[in-house]
């Protein structure tokens, strides 16, 4: 793998010497998760997400594959086939509150995933190409978790649909004929809802190609680690196997531990309850908003009340909401520090904290409050902030900022000394 | 370069934000939300406890049973109960010829077997709850054009369900003078009834347990309106979710299993890195 001193994978028994010679699978395996790949000693249980966030994937896929057995894409059946499943297949009430609630977990899990990286500068060079692949997958996941919501054909399926996909008839001159196509027709109706289940069934399968990627281009530097400072010496790392395999072993179980008590007796709590009401497009409900994994970005949306110059307030919304996301293709080249972790970086520290965290903190809440004030004006503060950050801020503090001393290695970050250091020629 | 572009597109968002916060600001301090009805005078559903509670929660059949008897007497006429079978009232601990009694008590739509025309027939235990009107167009026709919602899920489709239904059953009252006097326009319309714990504060449903009394209860239990309202929302609690005692129990055991299988994993993470400082 990327480092000299990885071990290096030798089969004993004569199947697996046949195997590596025809079809080197476990050797893949062996370099990927296994004793092959060196990590950085150093990781904290930030780390951790990657895996847990890999778990996610497959719980949703092997109960959302169950889920499908039952299911019918249909407009006069879907609210009922969802309570078929629940009521009367073999567990199906477990399946289906697994799935559901298996995509608000996923959420978790990777909006930690993600704030790990912007804290510790995981998407600086030479990780440039992990992030970008990182931001897509966040991106199909929010697809694939909005036609999902819209699966079970319930009052807030029907009306967030039609928001979302109202965005698109913000966009000038193609918007709407753009939005009609989407849709197959001028409202959510079984066209888009048949559409809808095919696109949920596919791209959870996109997604598991590009965490293929993206877990490929972490391997050709390797994980970064608390410190930023890259891997030096064989003293920096452990093998992945036994050493990460345990800790995200214990880490799996700690999740799985909340994951069930959310699942088993807080099923309906990040549910809203009008998702219990079948889809009626002729009653609108009093509050429309999306699952609180896009509270953020809803809140963006909505922020923006005023027409600006020529522009209208809705494409505005649309617009940063969009962009509030595509801003982080671009962090690598925005953040010109050459100081990886937020640790050794004393402004952007500040910043990150009191800044950037906040701000998500309101525009999470504003995001699932009405659309009144004082909320919205909380939501325009908090959404300003979150784009003179990344696109000011950041730019800035990491032009000017004196970052604090490094430690020569992960080494002697860890024990204190690093005896190889002599050794190592002076850099 | 990229550093200028990202600031101009930086301050092209910030200035829109701080345009749309400013007139939003002066908005709000010049032309303050005019308070409403619903604002000042709708209340939160009343503290009330049920057995299925909590995570050890488990249904009450003698309630449950008796929370059927209310639906069927009462609801039943407007309201269906469309996702319950009858069979599913085995689970209440009726006997099978009891449950199959319950069921050829109610007419639902057949094939007459004589001549394979639609007609309504008398239930079988594979049926589910019939619906009381026809279509939509029916039910409002009956019910000063409301459609009575299906209630099947009704403790799942409100927030904090099944306290909502008992306090909105409990809760018409006269309409507060208070309210009439600051809100002259939101008198209850004719054909309306006053209900505070409902969203709009004005239900077109009319207050379906009138008196004590008006279900005559098997077990000796005292058929009040406060017992006649829990009870229901007990019934409600069970038809939204028939599997939820089943769901607290075996998440008993998965929490034990998994806490176990944590515990094992965390001590062969403490074994497995003893000899490496990290």
């Amino acid at each position: 793998m990327s480092f000299p001193w990885a071990n290096e994978y030798k089969p004993s028994h004569p199947f697996m010497k046949w195997m590596d010679e025809k079809l080197p699978l476990p050797r893949l395996v062996y370099n990927s998760v296994g004793g092959g790949y060196p990590v950085p000693r150093n990781l904290n249980y930030f780390w951790n997400f990657g895996f847990l966030a890999l778990i996610c994937l497959t719980i949703q896929i092997v109960t959302g594959i169950v889920m499908a057995m039952h299911y019918a894409a249909n407009t006069a059946v879907a609210f009922d086939t969802i309570e078929h499943t629940v009521r009367d297949v073999n567990w199906g009430w477990l399946f289906r509150y697994a799935h559901a609630n298996g995509a608000s977990a996923f959420f978790v899990v990777i909006y930690i995933h993600i704030f790990r990286g912007f804290y510790y500068g995981s998407y600086k060079a030479p990780r440039e190409m992990v992030w970008l692949l990182g931001v897509v997958i966040f991106l199909l996941m929010m697809a694939t978790a909005f036609m999902g919501y819209v699966l079970p054909w319930g009052q807030m399926s029907f009306w967030g649909a039609k928001v979302i996909t109202g965005l698109f008839g913000a966009i000038p001159l193609v918007g709407e004929p753009l939005q009609q196509w989407l849709l197959g027709g001028f409202a959510p109706d079984n066209a888009a809802l048949n559409r809808f289940f095919s696109l949920h069934y596919l791209l959870p399968f996109v997604i598991v190609g590009v965490v293929v990627l993206h877990i490929w281009a972490l391997h050709i530097p390797g994980s970064s680690n608390p410190t930023g400072v890259e891997v030096k010496t064989e003293s920096d790392t452990v093998p992945f196997y036994p050493y990460y395999i345990a800790k995200d072993g214990w880490a799996v179980g700690a999740f799985a531990f909340l994951f069930a008590a959310a699942v088993f007796f807080f099923p309906n709590s990040l549910g809203h309850p009008d998702n219990y009401i079948p889809a009626n497009p002729m009653s609108t409900p009093a509050h429309i908003v999306p699952e609180w994994y896009f509270w953020p970005f809803y809140a963006i949306l909505r922020a923006f009340t005023q027409d600006f110059f020529f522009i209208p307030a809705k494409l505005m919304g649309v617009l940063a909401m969009f962009g509030a996301i595509l801003v982080w293709f671009f962090l690598p080249w925005l953040d010109k520090s050459p100081v990886r972790s937020g640790s050794y970086r004393p402004t952007y520290k500040k910043f990150f904290w009191f800044g950037l965290i906040p701000a998500m903190a309101v525009l999470f809440y504003c995001g699932g409050a009405p659309a009144a004030e004082p909320y919205v004006m909380f939501s325009q503060i908090a959404a300003l902030y979150y784009f003179a950050h990344f696109l000011i801020i950041l730019p800035i503090v990491s032009a000017i900022e004196k970052p604090l001393p490094l430690p020569y290695s992960i080494t002697e970050a860890v024990l204190g000394k690093d005896d190889g250091a002599e050794l190592a020629p002076t850099a | 370069m990229a550093r200028i572009l990202s600031i101009l597109v930086g301050l092209f968002f910030t200035v829109a934000l701080l345009w749309s916060f400013g007139l939003g600001f002066y908005t709000w301090t010049t032309e303050p939300a005019a308070a409403t009805a619903e604002h000042e005078f709708h209340l939160h559903p009343k503290n009330v406890h049920f057995a299925s509670d909590g995570p050890f929660g488990k249904f009450d059949n003698q309630q449950l049973q008796r929370g059927f008897q209310v639906y069927k007497e009462v609801c039943s006429a407007c309201h269906s109960l469309s996702h319950v079978a009858f069979r599913d009232l085995e689970q209440l601990g009726y006997s099978e010829a009891e449950v199959k009694a319950i069921a050829a008590g109610f007419t639902v739509p057949g094939t007459d077997p004589n001549t394979g025309e639609s007609a309504m027939v008398p239930g079988s235990p594979t049926d589910y709850f019939p619906k009381p009107f026809a279509n939509d167009i029916a039910a409002r026709a009956a019910n000063n054009n409301a459609v009575p919602p299906d209630l099947s899920l009704m403790t799942k489709a409100r927030h904090n369900g099944p306290a909502y239904v008992y306090s909105l059953l409990t809760g018409y009252r006269d309409q507060p003078a208070e309210l009439l006097k600051h809100f002259p326009e939101a008198k209850t319309p004719p054909g309306l009834h006053y209900n505070p714990y409902f969203a709009n504060l004005n239900l077109a449903m009319a207050p379906p347990l009138s008196g004590d009394g008006q279900v005559e209860y098997g077990d000796g239990t005292k058929s009040t309106v406060d017992q006649m309202a829990k009870d229901v929302a007990a019934f409600l609690i069970w038809t939204a979710e028939p599997t939820l005692e089943k769901r607290k129990q075996t998440g008993w055991a998965v929490l034990g299993f998994l806490l176990f299988a944590t515990i094992l994993g965390y001590m062969s993470y403490r074994n497995i890195w003893s000899d490496k400082k990290h």
